[in-house]
């Protein structure tokens, strides 16, 4: 049993089949990415598991528990994490404000009203978020507003952010998207950084084959909402259907 | 000094966190907000003086606003708004119905005061309750939609609270003529009153329209005991809501206007944090209601209607959405245009104008004319078309944009003689 498992997931969009039949097991602490050509279901799969969607058939269990017909802040507390295509951060507040709020719910739950304390005299939120931000190499950052950072860093801040919950499971949704090689690598090692440190599983879904390999344990290729392959990124890599799916080959060749 | 102690385990080797530490702790407050706090308290304290700078008599002395009714409007409209700003500057949520609540809290607080006694405690404390309550209610309900759907079904809420009020619960209401306060209420707590005896709300004794004048030679300044009472609620609103910026219930409803959608994926529903919100702007809402009443002892369906909603919001955003002044700015803003520019007549313009040749000072009088007395709105609306145009965080914005010029004046000024000694001390 993974840590997370799909169990013949289909999903219609009017007369569109995004997800056919998608059955899926990401193991304990794995690093398991999912890739597919444009159009391929991964971002769907990525929803349904999240709560923003919900399938029209099968199930999705998390540590057992099913996550179906949950909101995506129950999920979150349940012990998933999700960063975002493009960062989703809170602009308007600074970079240690952003920290404070993941602290927060993990402490107070989903929901708790304190109108009258002084939030930065909650020395326990305080520290962790200044620690948290230390292991993010963006303690200098600390008064910035966060709109105000590069993209790299707002990347860095999020899945900082994420981390902050001590989640069980982090769902990346193309994190290096439209970042810069240097970007990219930087990305590739803060994510090597993280599963090393902790006990987590990470599930990645990406573009870029160049992350892929360098993170992945195992593979999944999604096509037309199917999973076509499931394999270790080297079976992956010489992989006739993949090359088909992805590059247009014909298999005949 | 336990703040400090609390601080230190936070504090790192960076610069930014001793000077952090060193805020300490005056009321639970950071320095910057107990100044403000401060400030807000010498505003109130010293108002019928600063409002009223001309000399009784004088041409001038319609400009003074020191007269006890309009201060109290003053600090009632400035709760009024610093509840609103609590909603519309922290979550970003736009009511266009906050008056419904005042308005409610309002029949609430004279119903009080005609049952039960004519102390304005039991009115005030309905008036806060019966709000909030309807505030649940219509927040419940409201936000389920975000945006101009909730601005439009907040506009909706009002206008049935105000046509309700004016018609359907004329009994409650009064209806078009609205409540006053009678001799022969059946005020249980209170000794009857004599017949034809007008009944005038108290504190514990104390006469809300009771007033002193202070003469210094041709000024003369008048002290209200209403004005005070209603001073002093004020001043613990916006300590409360300085308390609620800066707590983490603030943080979150920050957070609310910033991204829900990353909130929702940090395990964090914003809907209970938005309704909470709702409801205290509600009770704010309410307990300017209950004060107005307790001032007046008078209610109208027409403090509900919507374009008394309207001001609550141009208030705010006049001053400063968002900050923690800026509502009572804007709403001193405003209630000073609509009292004072709004009693400038034809006259008036023609006696300041006398001292231009006849057929000059007709068309001087026509120009202007337009933008007094009733047309008080037109001025208010360039005013504040002007604001929203150049200033879009409002006259607090404007406030540390002269700061900022100021500052740099003295720095240049500051750099220049450090330059022209430095120019010196090499030659």
């Amino acid at each position: 049993m993974g840590i997370l498992e799909v169990k013949n997931v289909g999903k219609r969009f009017g007369g569109l089949q995004a997800l056919g039949d998608v059955n899926l097991s990401v193991a304990d602490q794995s690093v398991h990415a999912i890739i597919g050509p444009n159009g391929a279901g991964k971002s769907t799969l990525l929803n349904c598991l999240v709560g923003k969607l919900i399938p029209d058939t099968g199930s999705v269990t998390f540590e057992g528990q099913s996550v179906l017909g949950r909101k995506p802040h129950e999920i979150n507390q349940m012990g998933i994490s999700r960063v975002f295509q493009t960062p989703e951060i809170f602009g308007d507040l600074t970079v240690m404000e952003n920290m404070m709020i993941p602290c927060l719910a993990k402490r107070d739950g989903a929901f708790s009203i304190n109108a009258y304390g002084a939030m930065m005299r909650d020395a326990e939120i305080v520290e962790r978020a200044e620690h948290m931000l230390e292991d993010m190499n963006m303690a200098d950052k600390r008064d910035m507003h966060a709109a105000s950072m590069s993209r790299g860093d707002k990347r860095r801040l999020e899945i900082g952010m994420c981390l902050a919950q001590e989640p069980r499971l982090l769902l990346l949704d193309e994190p290096t998207a439209g970042m810069a090689r240097a970007d990219t690598n930087n990305t590739i090692d803060l994510l090597k950084e993280i599963k090393a440190s902790r006990p987590i599983t990470i599930c990645i879904i990406e573009h870029d084959m160049h992350v892929v390999f360098s993170l992945a344990e195992r593979i999944t290729v999604l096509a037309q909402g199917t999973p076509l392959v499931e394999d270790t990124p080297e079976n992956i890599k010489g992989h006739p259907k993949v090359r088909e799916a992805y590059l247009g080959e014909s298999s005949g060749h | 000094m336990t703040d400090q102690a609390q601080h230190a385990p936070a504090a790192t080797p960076k610069p930014a966190a001793p000077a952090r530490a060193k805020g300490g702790s005056l009321l639970g407050l950071g320095r910057k907000d107990f100044m403000l706090l401060l400030f807000v308290a010498a505003l109130i304290l010293f108002a019928p003086f600063l409002l009223n700078p001309f000399p009784a008599g004088s041409a001038m002395a319609q400009f003074n606003a020191g007269y006890p009714d309009l201060m109290q409007r003053f600090v009632i409209f400035g709760i009024f708004a610093i509840g609103f700003n609590i909603l519309f500057g922290l979550t970003g949520y736009l009511s266009f119905g906050h008056a419904a609540f005042l308005g409610v809290g309002s029949y609430a607080g004279i119903w009080m005061m005609k049952l039960l006694t004519l102390n304005v405690i039991p009115a005030i404390v309905a008036s806060v309750v019966v709000a909030g309550l309807f505030s649940l209610v219509v927040g419940f309900i409201s936000l389920r939609r975000s945006g101009i759907y909730f601005s439009i079904l907040t506009l909706a809420f009002a206008m049935m609270s105000y046509a309700l009020a004016y018609s359907v619960l004329t009994p409650i209401t009064g209806g078009e003529t609205g409540l006053q306060l009678k001799y022969f209420d059946p005020r249980v707590l209170d000794a009857p009153l004599e017949a034809g005896v007008t009944p005038r709300a108290n504190l514990f004794g104390i006469d809300m329209q009771a007033s002193t004048n202070m003469r210094f030679g041709a000024w003369i300044f008048t002290l209200n005991a209403g004005y005070y009472i209603a001073g002093v609620v004020m001043l613990i609103a916006f300590y409360l809501s300085i308390r609620l910026f800066r707590s983490p219930f603030g943080m979150m409803l920050r957070a609310v206007k910033s991204n829900q959608n990353r909130l929702n994926y940090t395990g964090i529903s914003p809907k209970p944090y938005t309704l909470a919100a709702f409801v205290i702007s509600g009770m704010y809402a309410g307990l300017a209601g209950g004060l107005l009443v307790a001032m007046d002892t008078q209610v109208g369906a027409e403090r509900m209607f919507w374009t008394a909603s309207g001001e609550v919001v141009l208030m705010t955003i006049l001053g400063g959405a968002g900050t923690l002044i800026g509502p009572v700015l804007g709403s001193g803003f405003i209630k000073y245009f609509e009292n004072i520019v709004s009693k400038i007549n034809e006259s008036t313009l023609n006696a300041w104008f006398s001292f231009l040749p006849d057929g000059l000072q007709d068309v001087v009088v026509a120009i202007i004319y337009p933008f007094v007395g009733k047309g008080w709105h037109l001025t208010l609306g360039l005013l504040f078309m002007a604001v929203v145009i150049f200033l879009p965080g409002g006259l607090v914005q404007g406030g540390q944009k002269l700061v900022t010029v100021f500052r740099r004046d003295r720095k240049s000024a500051d750099a220049e003689k450090a330059a022209a000694e430095q120019r010196q001390t090499q030659e």
